[in-house]
């Protein structure tokens, strides 16, 4: 773990992104010489009498691909992984005296070995004399190594750009496919970019995983899944009594539905009409005005949802209940008086109201393409027979959408629950079990931030919870991602 | 106008449908009176309490550089706000008592960086030690509330953040024309400051470019040409269609996730700085990578066949039919997906709070990778800050952004308009 936390300090930039940038224009600046060349060469040919395969161009790119591609790519991941493989390299063997020094000071030892390698100033960590030789020694160590991977980047940058030059330059002749060798690079590369997306996956999944695996060492995941006490907080202090902290994620899970649900209240009737009547009744003028605002409010970002949740709507639900509040007290019903006079702004109706009004053009334009998808004969034939227009929309069109419609349900609970800026800002940060929606709860989402802002070291489990909060949002958000999308796609095809 | 022909059960039958159907028809309609409803109370309130940001005051204050009071040995040891507030009151004929709770109420009313200035005067020119100099500075946030009327004096003197002599001094000032209302330049012209007067947007847009900039810059070219060979080149069999499912599902994970990727991965993984654009921007890129690629791939299907057909007829490869025709016809339709999604990711926060970007960053960025503020996290931070002056501020860098995204919107609205075609 020391290694990994070690390597949490190298922010800084090392190789200087100057001289970096500097080598990939030259190599850059070379290739398209050399593309000139070969074009040159194969035009040369071509006036020569010969018939060429393909455009001079391509023959210009082919060099140019090979001369500069590879080499690029080795320099990037020289220069990426270099300072990598040197950190472990340099702390890999440790002399006895660090080994000796407590976890935090022998990461202070390191990262400041690297600093002086690098010529920067050290932190305020007072070294004995002793241990100051040791950490010069270790920086000249570590100067020698980025030397070293220095030249060894540029070095194999330079001969592999001369070898991939001096391997097909002597191939250029009329027969040569060029336009199919330079289609085939380009077809890789179109391939890499679309497996860039797979690759963002899987490293979501690895990602989680890794830091969720290290808290699930900790706190086992029956606890964490099925507890019902969090206070991830008292575990910041190692000497305290209760030390461990607790980790049942039950009461967040709570939360997080809670507002859910009252978002979905919110969002689903209020959605599904919009669409209905965007649809089947507003005339196309109407629509051509309607549908830009809504995409309107769809447009606007969520952390102006969270500023809108805090300053218009908490206030105004706080004194709505706290004069229902005075109203009700004194009376019959006293104690639900005073109960509402005490209700606080950080309620989860307002975090809930607020998210669905965020939903509703989610909802609304994800209903009305579904409905639109219904077919006109099956309205047709409802009007035929002599039904109004609501019966058709609830007795046919409903019908025949509705799993679509729950579909695009799914996709918005899914989005509630992943929706973060608007809890944070909103919602409480008292982990909580209540179906009452004045109390304040707070969410998966809105812990996450609070873990994760501010000092963060990665090996307490207070910190690593955070991916184990992250990991269950995930897990949950696909599943229902997946369920949704199938419903969807099989809806929309069944009356292509 | 009754149809006689129908019972009067029947008609009894037919009234109450038309009241249902009236009844659904006022759902539907009040269902998107609710919707526009909500999209104006939120931009009214927005606007209601951001205006104010753009009108600021500034005072103008004649300080007289009293040698006696003046360390010249150590110059930025002197309290020149201090000094400064002094001559504010004997402008305003009002006598300090001994412990100087006066001047430090004075002092309260004006900007911090009247102090500064003088400072910089004097090391300039430490000639002018003796002289009177003129120096016009924005008042302090509570005291530009109080011209703007929202701290009031009826409000008990126990609620408010300034006092009633303060009170009177302020309105003697602005009597003696010493205060001048004016534009807001400084909220365009500075980044965040911890004094809510001298704090701008400026960082923060700067910031906001430069990650724009960079997850266009990995986004765009990635996403478009993925597109391109899932729409144009892979067979369409079980390779392609996992592709697919997946693109559909990362469009639709959480972008706190997406943060915690590139916590993981970037910060932790790969060493890169916290907080800087370039760490933000590469997470933004591959939050809007899905939403691009899905873009792209409608904006190809609608080119039709007969396109390829023609281009592959006359003897082109399947390449440069792609590159040469179909892509070209296709472009208005990617770039409005391309818009859209980095309008998208300009006003996205959550992911950027998992990178440590809720830091105080005063100041520009100067490079990719050092630390710096975009808008949104912005808005997150002053709307956290205790002091009622960032309220307005949250409000009004909340109308710079939507301001932003305005502007794009209506760039992809128009490019659809001016460039589609219609096959």
């Amino acid at each position: 773990m020391g290694g990994y936390v070690a390597c949490r300090d190298s922010q800084m930039v090392r190789f200087s992104p100057m001289t970096l940038s500097f080598a990939i224009i030259l190599l850059l600046a070379i290739s398209v010489g050399v593309f000139w060349l070969g074009r040159r060469r194969a035009r040369t040919m071509a006036s020569g009498g010969a018939t060429l395969h393909s455009l001079p161009g391509y023959y210009g790119v082919w060099v140019a691909l090979w001369t500069g591609v590879p080499a690029i790519l080795v320099l990037l991941f020289l220069l990426t992984a270099g300072p990598h493989l040197g950190q472990s390299l340099l702390s890999a063997n440790p002399p006895a005296a660090v080994s000796s020094m407590p976890s935090e000071t022998a990461q202070a030892f390191w990262s400041d070995a690297r600093a002086l390698s690098r010529g920067k100033s050290t932190s305020a960590q007072p070294w004995t004399a002793e241990q100051k030789t040791l950490l010069d020694a270790k920086a000249g160590e570590a100067r020698r190594f980025d030397q070293v991977m220095k030249m060894a980047a540029y070095g194999m940058a330079a001969v592999l750009a001369l070898a991939g030059f001096l391997l097909v330059w002597p191939r250029i002749a009329p027969t040569l496919r060029a336009r199919n060798r330079v289609e085939g690079w380009i077809n890789i590369a179109l391939i890499a970019c679309s497996a860039a997306a797979v690759l963002t996956t899987v490293g979501i999944v690895v990602s989680l995983m890794f830091e969720a695996l290290r808290f699930f060492a900790v706190v086992s995941p029956l606890d964490f899944l099925f507890g019902l006490d969090w206070q991830p907080q008292i575990a910041m202090r190692a000497d305290q009594v209760a030390a461990k902290g607790a980790f049942g994620a039950v009461p967040l899970f709570a939360g997080t539905f809670l507002i859910m649900l009252i978002a979905m209240c919110v969002a689903a009737p209020v959605g599904l009409f919009c669409a209905i009547y965007l649809s089947e009744y507003a005339s196309p003028r109407s629509r051509a005005v309607i549908k830009p605002l809504l995409e309107v409010l769809a447009g606007v970002p969520t952390v102006v949802y969270g500023f809108f949740a805090v300053l218009t709507v908490g206030p105004a639900f706080r004194s709505f209940f706290n004069y229902i509040g005075s109203w009700l007290a004194e009376g019959p019903l006293d104690p639900l008086g005073q109960y509402l006079m005490g209700v606080q702004g950080e309620m989860a109706l307002t975090a809930g109201v607020v998210m669905g009004i965020m939903l509703i053009p989610y909802i609304s334009s994800l209903s009305d393409d579904i409905i639109n998808a219904v077919p006109q004969s099956l309205r047709d034939g409802s009007y035929a027979m002599g039904a109004t227009r609501s019966e058709t929309v609830t007795r046919v069109i409903l019908p025949s959408a509705l799993p679509g419609v729950m579909g695009a349900m799914l996709l918005a609970v899914s989005r509630a629950i992943g929706e973060t800026m608007i809890v944070t800002m909103a919602a409480g940060s008292q982990a909580r079990i209540t179906a009452n929606p004045l109390e304040s709860v707070t969410t998966v989402t809105r812990q996450m931030v609070e873990l994760l802002t501010g000092d963060q070291s990665f090996d307490n489990a207070m910190t690593l919870s955070a991916f184990g909060l992250g990991l269950t949002l995930f897990v949950v958000t696909l599943t229902l991602n997946v369920i949704a999308l199938r419903v969807v796609q099989k809806y929309r095809q069944a009356y292509d | 106008m009754t149809d006689p022909t129908v019972s009067d059960a029947g008609q009894a039958r037919l009234k109450k449908r038309h009241a249902a159907e009236r009844r659904f028809r006022l759902y539907g309609q009040l269902a998107i009176i609710i919707a526009l409803g909500f999209l104006a109370i939120l931009l009214g309130r927005v606007l209601q309490q951001g205006y104010t940001t753009f009108w600021t005051h500034s005072i103008t204050v004649q300080v007289f550089l009293d040698p006696a009071r003046i360390d010249r040995s150590d110059l930025e040891g002197n309290n020149f706000d201090y000094l400064a507030a002094g001559n504010l009151l004997k402008q305003l004929k009002v006598q300090d008592d001994e412990l100087g709770l006066a001047s430090g109420e004075a002092m309260d009313l004006v900007s911090r960086d009247l102090g500064f200035r003088i400072l910089d005067t004097l090391k300039a020119d430490p000639s002018a030690i003796g002289r009177t100099v003129t120096f016009t500075v924005p008042v302090k946030a509570n005291a530009d509330l109080y011209y703007k009327g929202e701290i009031k004096r009826s409000t008990p003197s126990t609620d408010r953040k300034i006092s009633d002599r303060q009170m009177d001094w302020l309105d003697a000032l602005k009597a003696k024309g010493q205060v001048r209302g004016h534009f807001n330049t400084a909220f365009f012209t500075k980044s965040d400051s911890t004094e809510p007067e001298q704090a701008g947007v400026l960082g923060a847009v700067v910031g906001s470019a430069l990650m724009l900039l960079v997850a266009a810059v990995i986004a765009v070219p990635t996403g478009v040409l993925g597109a391109v060979w899932l729409e144009e080149f892979a067979a369409k069999g079980r390779m392609s269609s996992f592709i697919e499912v997946n693109i559909n599902n990362l469009a639709a994970v959480p972008s706190i996730v997406f943060g915690l990727l590139g916590l993981v991965l970037f910060v932790n993984g790969l060493g890169f700085p916290r907080s800087a654009p370039l760490t933000g921007g590469m997470v933004l890129a591959l939050m809007s990578l899905p939403t691009i690629i899905i873009a792209t791939r409608a904006a190809l299907k609608a080119v039709p066949p007969s396109i390829r057909e023609a281009a592959l007829g006359m003897g082109a490869s399947r390449t440069q039919t792609v590159f040469h025709h179909v892509l070209p016809q296709a472009s208005p339709g990617v770039m409005t997906g391309i818009i859209l999604s980095m309008s998208h990711a300009l006003g996205e926060t959550a992911p950027l709070l998992m990178i440590g970007m809720v830091a105080f960053t005063p100041g520009l960025p100067e490079t990719l990778a050092s630390a710096a503020s975009v808008l949104p996290v912005q808005i997150y931070i002053w709307e956290n800050a205790a002091e009622a002056a960032y309220h307005e501020r949250t409000a009004g860098a909340i109308i710079v952004l939507l301001a932003f995204m305005i502007v794009m919107n209506a760039a992809a609205v128009l490019l659809r308009r001016r460039f589609e075609k219609r096959w």
